[in-house]
């Protein structure tokens, strides 16, 4: 059999009360949040966060990752290979990207489950739009990583019944390269576009499954035009699953995926789930659960990820993160571009978070040494990987004079559990309510970006419980 | 380990310092200039009679052409040195040296920085190019850490830490006030000190050493020779330096209370120098204060406090001008200024003054002791350089 063997979601820390936009601007925003992803977060580092998830819930390596988003951060460059990095994949794991569009979802799912091998799906986005616009209120910012495979390697949790597609060119919703707002034709247009092709392809859907209407337990709704998703939700009654927006918003590209996750989490075996995703048409699959989900332990369940969020995020902190308002930045120097050939030589460390061990004394070094603090011996490491080990605070400081994206940078000075420590940018955290003896835990992260070049790396954050 | 010391070989017979400040109207050169001559004229030497030259500075000039040039010297070794932050001691360190190897008669140790050309605010470094993985805080953020660090180790708690630190400020600002060539020479009130905007942690605006343009010199000869010069001159008892593993920040038994290059070097210049009781012999130390945690750590590392009591001799006034071991009585880094390259030479400078009774009146220690000891510190906690010497106006 094949099918999902695991998954993970990744609901940033911040969420935008809709009020908030409003009370500033005198029009927009709404009631309810969305998702925003930190200063330090992009659709490459959100892939991260949820692959990580995915594969701290099924300890599983993959043979390739299909990163599919609507807002890369880099063209030309692959970002899959950062995220390759990230998660310490082998050199003969295949990294690619796919994106540009909401629909690209659908490819990287279709990919990962139709090439040969143990796939890592991973889908991502960060959805902006002018001040005071329904997609600035209604998006939203997160991942999603699905890890497909055969049962001789995992036990499949949920497979595939069979899926149809409706395509058809019509303008709905378009945007520049380099635009940090998408542009809508009038949406009763895309409503009556969207509507027959759903209804096709949800039709032809059940058909090559063999299944009716009746079959269906749960009915998942996704996509970024929004009227056209409530028409169906009328179809769905009662089958259709909460679609999170109220809380979250829409994240594009990955929120068919996030919505899947947030289903399995709570899913039975034996369940019958619809998915609708409409972008350029529609996209209907049906797939059921297993007995094998009843021992799936999600890692980081999507609503726990939302109960442990905050919403104390100014809208006019929202605005200097997302490059709507520049901030003046304190009389200091510009941060400098990484180095690519000393970035490369330190990728495993840069990236993964891999330090390295004394065989002879035990000593844990971060970054990696060749020489060992206790005892001197030359060469005698071994790799480790702390990326996913918790730490506590020993000291700690807020540094209200260095350059930042988001002032002001908290540093910390953080003891691994079994060894090791590290001095690191802490983020997702108030500074006022830092103290010695916090824990923590490590989280992939964009520092800053100089002269065209992301500067990604690890920072800490509060550990989740 | 193999260090000798050289104790009583060598002796500085003749010193200047610029005032340190924002001296829009000078560059590098001019102060250069100011310096040397300045010390010529004490040491009653001519430029020609300077064998070789050790020119300290950290980012304000590179080779010896930064020092051969302006002063037109002819075609004599000039060496440029830099340790960060103990830059100027560097140069002072290795200047001795020459002459205790006996291949130069007469030397200078010179150090520069011009730091106010910048325009950015605090320090600011060029580094190769890396990984983008180093640590992006500023120098205020790491020796901030000492802070919560030292507070939680001695049971204080936040608003009795920042008493301490305040009192170290109030304390430095107040010997500054009289001092001429201070940067900044008003006393500052406690209320002031301890309300100002935070920069990073606890520390305000006056827990950070002044942003600073200066320079200094010494002339160095043998102290055999030192009576040709000066009937008064000041003997070189100890030298030390340490360049720790870097470490503090990867190692979990460090914790952030101490400098252990600091012990270290300290320990190193009490062996060469032979001082056993260093609260006792010490007359009057010049440290780095570079941040107001850092002084009071420094009192613990080099033996002037019992662990842990450093905070009660602070509030209590033992290391004022008028207290039983006067610490930083020009002013200090923080207000006198810290033009990198020079400070270290400044420190001497302090100890050229006093320990030879010619300080202006209003701050001139009286005192039996002859030690002096200066205090220079490179990075940050976890990861410096630290460099001591003990000078003394007698041989012996």
């Amino acid at each position: 059999m094949r099918g999902i063997i695991g998954y993970g979601a990744y609901v940033p820390y911040y969420r935008l009360d809709r009020a908030n936009i409003a009370a500033v601007m005198g029009a927009g925003g709404g009631r309810g949040s969305r998702a925003v992803a930190s200063f330090d977060e992009d659709t490459t580092t959100m892939g991260v966060e949820a692959a990580r998830n995915c594969l701290r819930s099924i300890e599983v390596t993959p043979d390739a990752v299909m990163f599919a988003t609507a807002n890369p951060a880099y063209l030309d460059k692959t970002n899959a290979t950062a995220i390759h990095a990230a998660l310490d994949l082998p050199q003969s794991a295949w990294a690619v990207d796919m994106g540009g569009s909401a629909k690209s979802g659908e490819a990287a799912m279709r990919l990962a489950s139709a090439s040969p091998g143990t796939n890592l799906a991973i889908f991502s986005d960060l959805r902006t739009g002018n001040p005071t616009s329904g997609d600035e209120a209604n998006g939203g910012d997160g991942a999603a990583a699905f890890l497909i495979g055969d049962s001789d390697t995992a036990p499949v949790i949920a497979e595939m019944l069979g899926g149809a597609q409706a395509t058809a060119e019509f303008l709905d919703r378009y945007r520049q390269p380099g635009d940090s707002f998408s542009r809508l034709w009038e949406e009763r247009f895309g409503e009556q576009a969207y509507l027959p092709l759903a209804q096709d392809a949800v039709e032809r859907a059940l058909k090559a499954a063999n299944l009716s209407m009746d079959d269906i337990d749960k009915v998942v709704v996704a996509g970024l035009h929004a009227r056209a998703a409530r028409g169906l939700a009328r179809i769905a009654g009662d089958k259709l699953v909460d679609d999170l927006t109220g809380v979250i918003g829409n994240s594009g590209a990955a929120q068919a995926s996030t919505l899947i996750a947030s289903v399995l989490d709570t899913a039975a075996p034996g369940e019958t789930i619809m998915v609708i995703h409409l972008a350029d048409g529609a996209n209907a699959g049906i797939f059921r659960t297993t007995d094998a989900i009843a021992d799936y332990t999600p890692f980081a369940p999507v609503q726990a990820q939302i109960d442990a969020g905050s919403d104390s995020l100014d809208y006019n902190k929202y605005l200097t993160w997302r490059g709507f308002l520049d901030r003046e930045p304190p009389r200091r120097p510009d941060p400098d571009r990484p180095g690519a050939p000393p970035a490369s030589r330190s990728e495993d460390w840069k990236f993964a978070f891999v330090g390295s061990k004394d065989r002879s004394s035990g000593a844990i070094h971060l970054p990696p040494m060749r020489v060992s603090m206790v005892g001197g011996a030359v060469d005698d490491m071994e790799r480790i990987r702390m990326a996913d080990v918790p730490a506590t605070i020993a000291t700690f400081t807020v540094d209200r004079l260095a350059f930042s994206l988001s002032p002001p940078t908290v540093a910390v000075v953080i003891d691994y559990d079994g060894g090791g420590r590290f001095q690191a940018e802490m983020t997702d955290v108030d500074p006022d309510e830092v103290k010695i003896g916090d824990r923590v835990e490590m989280t992939f992260r964009r520092l800053f970006t100089a002269e065209g070049i992301h500067n990604y790396f690890w920072k800490a954050r509060p550990l989740s419980s | 380990m193999a260090s000798h010391g050289i104790k009583d070989q060598v002796a500085i017979v003749g010193m200047g310092c610029t005032p340190f400040g924002e001296h829009w109207d000078k560059g590098v050169d001019e102060m250069l200039i100011d310096a040397a001559h300045e010390a010529y004229e004490s040491a009653g030497v001519a430029q020609d009679d300077i064998d070789a030259f050790w020119l300290g500075t950290m980012g304000s000039g590179i080779s010896g052409l930064t020092l051969s040039k302006p002063l037109q010297l002819d075609y004599k070794p000039v060496s440029r040195l830099e340790n960060m932050c103990a830059t100027g001691s560097e140069a002072f360190r290795n200047a001795c040296y020459a002459v205790a190897s006996g291949a130069y008669d007469t030397v200078m140790a010179i150090g520069v920085e011009k730091l106010k050309d910048s325009g950015y605010s605090g320090l600011t470094g060029s580094a190769p190019p890396s990984d983008g993985t180093d640590s992006s805080l500023t120098a205020p953020a790491t020796f901030s850490l000492l802070a919560p660090a030292y507070a939680h180790k001695n049971g204080l708690d936040e608003d009795q830490m920042k008493e301490v630190l305040t009192r170290i400020a109030w304390k430095n600002h107040k010997n500054g006030a009289l001092n001429p060539r201070a940067q900044f020479k008003k006393e500052v009130a406690k209320e002031t000190i301890a309300g100002s905007p935070l920069v990073a942690g606890p520390l305000g605006i006056f827990d950070c050493s002044g942003v600073s343009d200066g320079s200094a010199a010494a002339i160095i000869v043998r102290a055999e020779d030192a009576h040709k010069y000066t009937d008064k001159p000041l003997y070189v008892k100890a030298l030390s330096f340490s360049s720790g593993p870097a470490t503090g920040a990867l190692d979990s038994s460090y914790d952030y209370t101490t400098f252990r290059e600091v012990r270290a070097s300290a320990e190193e210049a009490y062996k060469q120098a032979g001082i056993s009781d260093p609260r006792g012999q010490i007359a009057m130390a010049e440290v780095h204060d570079c941040f107001t945690p850092t002084e009071l750590v420094l009192m613990e590392d080099l033996g002037f406090a019992e662990e842990g009591t450093a905070w009660k001799e602070a509030l209590n006034g033992t290391f004022d001008l008028d207290g039983d071991l006067p610490v930083n009585p020009d002013g200090g880094l923080k207000s006198f200024g810290h033009p990198i390259g020079a400070s270290g030479l400044r420190m001497l400078f302090e100890c050229w003054l006093q320990l030879r009774g010619e300080a202006p009146p209003e701050r001139q220690i009286e005192t039996t002791k002859t030690y002096g000891l200066t205090h220079n510190l490179g990075g940050q906690p976890g990861a410096c350089v630290s460099f001591v010497s003990v000078v003394g106006s007698e041989l012996g």
